[in-house]
């Protein structure tokens, strides 16, 4: 629990770690408002809140984790079956595939979209004139649903699609089923999820930068580093909160991937690019088996949070050295 | 030394190459969506021949499926009950746990942050069958409703953070002049926290508006759909999708968000790079 609190105390401050140098200033201003004196509001108007939150996030999500031992179906009386679903899972074919893609998509897309990103924003930070307006037109799929996005790129996939027209034209098979081909599935999956998401990195990786002071760099360039010697001893560690921000956002969300696999695969064919989430919602609202679909969700909610932990571990090392 | 050079120059060409293909997508989006059904799976790449907007129409005015309208109108209704429940609940229990400097309100303002990192999915059976028994399921109020409830440590978030670096001079100055803790509260406080509310509206907004997976659950085959269900239902229909037709509804499904995020790029994009900047 500890941990977890000063991890919290971390997010507290608007922009995170990020923002932290501007805001120490400002923040012994709040310091002092424990008198007396001047009354900020009633301390029953957080009451509502704290309600909803107890309610939907703690006793909910208790009640979730209950049902994993239970073979209740929605509806009706269920009885305790111990841990029988989870023995039935670790049997389960379908979802030991689906807990290797999940860490598969989850792994390749949090290293394959830092670097792009990181890329990008190197590539755009400071000098370039256009740098506003490819920052605008490069974050423009962020902000759509990626329902939407993954149907547009479905058609891309599609077997007399404009990608096998383009590798046809250009002389290379163009007669791969990628949507429906076990071998090619689970990346047609990441290569949306990847494509939607650069521009995520890319901010905050240019929110970073923005805080590296030019001086240092033109000082480093003056005494002969090479680009390479400044962006790694320079660059790179100056933006390490951003690195910590912008890595441990993306695991967990590409741990988390559904809308992709639902609109481009449907998680076939036969299970070969079923994910955690995506298995979690068959189980529980297409097959009606609450129970198994809760112990899913069991090891679904342990894996989120050993991602998010482990990642906070790594880059708090880091940047205590 | 950051002086534009003609290196720069060619770097900005290549970017600008770089991001042109990356784009390349949406030009498949628009280009097909002008086709007829043959046309696409003919030529999927060539540009339209002639602007028609038979497809738009064909959409629009469509029977045997979910309505556009209808569905562009509940992702609206449903997205604005969630993000005032955001602003309203959000802000007064943010405003109190932040200023009052007890050990008990940081507790507590650290326990709704925890529900940001509680992945919702455990917690989403028990909440289907509590909105069940509510007569939540199927009705976009309802949606609204559930948007609001399960986003809500993340506006707390957005919101403490703001109110911790906000001088609280004008409140006790407000106090000073008599002025009760309410009024206090909406008359000066909550103007102050504009920027906190803009980030708010902008990152829970898209998040619902944007959201498939909750109302496939809570509207699951209601005659009340939002527009990403909408789109499910016309990509999986029939045994050939006519894409010509899905990406119409496509185009028009993004138009709003799209606008918004031209007027309000700035905003959004600090939302997602973590800072609130006055």
């Amino acid at each position: 629990m500890a941990p977890r609190v000063r991890e919290d105390e971390n997010r507290s401050e608007p922009g995170g770690p990020l923002s932290s140098v501007k805001s120490n200033g400002k923040k012994k201003v709040s310091k002092n408002t424990g008198k007396k004196l001047v009354q900020f509001g009633s301390w029953w108007w957080a009451l509502p809140g704290l309600a909803v939150v107890l309610a939907v996030h703690y006793i909910a999500t208790g009640y979730g984790a209950a049902y994993a031992f239970t073979n209740f179906t929605g509806l009706g009386d269920f009885q305790w079956i111990g841990l029988d679903n989870f023995a039935r899972l670790t049997q389960d074919p379908e979802v030991l595939g689906s807990i290797s893609n999940t860490f598969v998509l989850g792994i390749l897309y949090f290293l394959v979209v830092n670097i792009l990103g990181l890329g990008f924003a190197l590539a755009l930070n400071r000098t370039l004139k256009t740098r506003y307006l490819l920052r605008v037109v490069l974050f423009l799929p962020v902000v759509l649903s990626s329902l939407a996005v993954s149907y547009i790129w479905k058609f891309i996939f599609e077997p007399t699609g404009p990608l096998n027209n383009i590798l046809a034209s250009l002389g290379l098979p163009g007669d791969t089923l990628w949507l429906a081909d076990s071998k090619t599935a689970l990346w047609t999956v990441l290569t949306v999820m990847i494509w939607q998401h650069i521009g995520i990195p890319m901010v905050i990786f240019l929110a970073g930068l923005a805080l590296v002071p030019q001086e240092l760099e033109e000082a480093a360039a003056i005494d002969g580093a090479s680009a390479f010697s400044r962006f790694r001893l320079i660059t790179l560690p100056l933006i390490q909160p951003a690195i910590a921000i912008s890595t441990t956002l993306s695991l967990v969300s590409g741990l988390r991937v559904f809308d992709q696999v639902r609109a481009l695969t449907g998680g076939g064919p036969y299970g070969a690019s079923e994910t955690l989430s995506s298995v979690v919602y068959k189980y529980t609202f297409e097959y009606s088996d609450y129970g198994y679909g809760a112990s899913l969700a069991t090891v679904f909610a342990i894996v989120l949070a050993a991602a998010a932990a482990i990642q906070l571990f790594i880059t708090r090392d880091r940047s205590a050295k | 030394m950051f002086r534009y050079t003609k290196l720069s120059f060619l770097r900005e060409i290549a970017v600008w190459i770089v991001a042109l293909a990356l784009l390349s997508p949406f030009y498949l989006l628009v280009a097909n969506a002008f086709k007829s059904f043959e046309q696409v799976s003919m030529n999927p790449i060539s540009p339209p021949t002639e602007y028609k907007f038979d497809n738009f129409i064909a959409v629009l005015t469509s029977q045997d499926v979910a309505p556009v309208f209808l569905g562009l109108l509940n992702s609206a209704i449903s997205t604005t009950i969630g993000v005032l429940i955001l602003i309203f609940l959000g802000s007064t229990t943010a405003y109190v746990l932040s200023r009052k400097a007890s050990r008990l309100s940081n507790f507590a303002y650290y326990g709704i942050l925890v529900g940001i990192i509680v992945p919702a999915q455990l917690a989403i059976v028990p909440i289907f069958v509590g909105a069940r028994a509510l007569g939540l399921l199927g009705n976009i109020w309802g949606l609204g409703v559930i948007f609001g409830l399960t986003l809500l440590p993340l506006a707390v978030f957005l919101y403490g953070g703001f109110v911790r670096n906000l001088p609280t001079d004008y409140e006790e100055a407000a106090f000073i002049d008599g002025s009760s803790r309410w009024k206090t509260f909406i008359k000066i406080v909550f103007p102050l926290l504009s920027p906190a509310t803009g980030t708010v509206a902008i990152m829970g907004g898209l998040i619902m508006w944007n959201d498939f997976f909750t109302p496939l659950i809570f509207l699951n085959g209601s005659q009340s759909p939002t527009i990403n269900l909408v789109i499910s239902y016309w990509a999986s229909q029939g045994v050939v999708t006519e894409w010509n037709k899905v990406f119409a509804l496509l185009i028009l499904a993004m138009i709003p968000i799209t606008f918004l995020y031209l007027v309000f790029q700035k905003k959004f994009i600090q939302g997602f790079s973590g800072g609130i900047k006055s």
